[in-house]
């Protein structure tokens, strides 16, 4: 005979005391298991939504990028070839070039059958005055396309007609000039062909002629400074380097600078798609980081209740088991066991009580975990049912929160004075 | 020596109407090999007289000797061990342990005990008080015969020398009370000591000296 054959011949007789008890830890550890279990399951499908999106936003970029590659090896882009000694300080502050070229270095070029240039179009551009209307502008003298020889391509700019000008937008409004107007300018006759739409650069102000006009009116016959080459194409990474070579064996008088291209709004805009990818993913962890504080809030909440009730019903269950076993009690004391033993009898009844609840408990709560879909319609996370750590967590705190719960009845069972039971009954 | 001796023993009570004295100044002693009753009317003290006796409540004044030892002058946990090893119990209701077979009730002093022949020893009085098939039932498949003999064979089964009986035979048949006390002459006749509290005439016939108590008044 020994405490642990009374304390499970009293389970096995008292069985209904002993399932409440069980029940009611069983729900305790089933809901804090359970919200363990919702909340890890919370953080695998976060893990699992981003990663998912960074995948895709990986393969998004790598599209991109190879967009990107295969655009700017077919994609054309634009190089101005300016004088050698043209100083591009200069050049950047007055927006045109002081140095001067021949013409004949456009023609030079179409002619050599240069592979890496589609379009050449030669120009000469200064700032000067327009006496007659009092305003200063920009001359662009042009000469339309000069057709590469190897190449049947559509030109790239129209040719503007002898005596005739193009306007630029805020010229033409306020001088309140329109199509078909006539107009002298510095001195010469001509006929507005068009007024170019707004462009909000300088294009606004300048003023396009006939080259030949041009090299005339500015003093300039023969000469030119710069050539426009477009669309220029080639197949390597170092396309520049490559154009410039070419030209500087055509040319050896120039240097060539790259402008703008599309090429450069396509990498900007992935660059921006990378950005708001990377946004979105911040967003995302965002949310689910405050769903997931609020999902803790409400279990941190839930749980401690949980259990504060659980350990109040098991103190009831303590005491009530205490009253009815009040004439046992009262025999054992007098047949010699100490009240040590007796504080262990009912101690050992809310440990094994505390051992097959958390048990039982953590179970369902895993399953409650298991059959728990983070979203409607998400794939399954895979959760294995035991986590040992966990669970020898819980059979360890269980079974020490049910004796400390069943710790006061199990001190009154130990202090009871048999004789009083003895008398009394 | 006398293995029990009460030395003016009072001992009272608070009650409703004031002070109720449920001994008063009583001096007892039983030898070694004696039978004593203490008869009286119900309410007389008899209980209280035997609880005092058996360690289990502190006298108001007065002496109480066990085996030459005073219980009360010792520690609540020593006089408990006290108990176990000097002190058998028999009660009028036989509290027996409900959800324990009866080789099982048998065995309860056991857990205050360190003695390491008890399954042996209940066999023996088991068989003793004729409860060899009934040894795997339990209490509420016993007849009140049954039950106390089985509260008697747990009240002997640490070989106290003093046993404390009180009315043992209240709630039995004439043959089982007859055997129940046949039984406690038996142990008096083999060396020990018991004290009979009842206020059944015959019962105490089978004393060797039986003590009159009246009832106190408050």
């Amino acid at each position: 005979m020994n405490l642990a054959r009374l304390v499970f011949r009293e389970l096995r007789y008292r069985r209904l005391n002993f399932l409440l008890g069980v029940l009611s830890v069983a729900v305790a550890v089933a809901c804090l298991t359970a919200a363990l279990a919702v909340l890890r399951k919370h953080d695998l499908r976060t893990d699992q939504i981003i990663a998912a999106k960074e995948t895709a936003t990986r393969e998004q970029m790598a599209t991109l990028t190879d967009d990107y590659r295969k655009l700017t090896l077919k994609m054309g882009f634009n190089v101005l070839i300016l004088p050698k000694d043209q100083n591009l300080s200069d050049l950047y502050a007055d927006d045109f070039a002081t140095k001067y070229m021949p013409e004949e270095y456009a023609t030079r070029l179409a002619k050599s059958r240069v592979a890496t240039i589609n379009h050449v179009l030669p120009s000469l551009q200064q700032k000067t005055n327009w006496p007659e209307r009092a305003r200063t502008v920009l001359l662009m003298g042009v000469r339309g396309e000069v057709y590469i020889q190897s190449k049947k391509q559509k030109p790239l700019l129209e040719t503007v007609a002898p005596q005739t000008m193009i306007l630029g937008y805020e010229l033409a409004n306020s001088l309140k000039l329109k199509a078909g107007d006539k107009t002298k300018l510095m001195g010469h006759e001509f006929s507005v062909a068009k007024i170019n739409p707004e462009r909000g650069n300088k294009d606004d102000i300048t003023i396009w002629i006939n080259l030949p006009e041009a090299q005339e009116m500015l003093g300039k016959k023969g000469l030119i400074n710069g050539i426009l080459a477009l669309d220029c194409t080639c197949d390597t990474v170092d396309r520049l380097g490559l154009i410039r070579t070419e030209i500087a064996k055509i040319l050896p008088d120039t240097q060539i600078i790259e402008f703008a291209s599309q090429a450069i709004a396509r990498a900007e805009a992935r660059t921006r798609a990378g950005a708001e990818a990377e946004e979105s993913i911040r967003r995302e962890k965002e949310g689910r980081a405050k769903l997931r504080s609020e999902r803790e809030a409400l279990a941190a909440m839930l749980v401690p209740v949980v259990m504060l009730g659980s350990a109040v019903w098991i103190g009831f269950l303590a005491l009530a088991n205490v009253r009815e076993r009040r004439a046992e009690i009262g025999i054992l004391r007098a047949l010699g066991l100490r009240s040590r033993q007796v504080l262990l009898i009912f101690l050992g009844k809310a440990v094994v009580l505390g051992l097959v609840g958390a048990a039982l408990g953590y179970v369902a709560g895993r399953l409650i975990g298991a059959a728990w879909r983070e979203t409607p319609g998400a794939p399954p996370i895979e959760m294995a049912l035991i986590e040992p750590r966990m669970l020898l967590t819980v059979l360890v705190a269980a079974p020490v929160l049910a004796a400390l719960a069943s710790w006061l009845p199990a001190m009154v069972a130990a202090q009871q004075d048999p004789a009083d039971v003895l008398r009394e009954e | 020596m006398a293995l029990l001796e009460l030395h003016s023993l009072s001992k009272s009570f608070a009650g409703p109407n004031g002070e109720v004295r449920a001994v008063e100044g009583m001096t007892l002693s039983v030898e070694p090999g004696e039978f004593v009753a203490v008869r009286g009317p119900s309410g007389c003290g008899k209980t209280t007289l035997l609880l005092a006796a058996g360690g289990l409540l502190a006298p108001d004044s007065g002496e109480v000797r066990v085996a030459g030892e005073n219980p009360y002058q010792l520690s609540a946990e020593q006089r408990a061990r006290f108990r176990a090893e000097h002190i058998g119990f028999v009660f009028q209701q036989f509290y027996l342990v409900p959800y324990l077979n009866v080789l099982d009730n048998i065995l309860v002093p056991a857990l205050a005990s360190a003695s390491t022949d008890c399954r042996e020893r209940a066999g023996q009085l088991a068989s003793q008080f004729g409860l060899n098939d009934r040894l795997h039932h339990v209490p509420s498949q016993l007849s009140t015969g049954e039950r106390q003999r089985t509260a008697l064979a747990r009240a002997l089964l640490n070989r106290p020398k003093l046993v404390l009986a009180d009315e043992p035979t209240g709630n039995l048949d004439g043959d089982n009370a007859r055997a129940v006390l046949t039984a406690l002459a038996d142990f008096a006749r083999a060396g020990g000591a018991v004290l009979l509290v009842t206020h059944d005439p015959l019962a105490a016939e089978h004393a060797v000296r039986s003590v009159e108590m009246k009832k106190n008044k408050s």
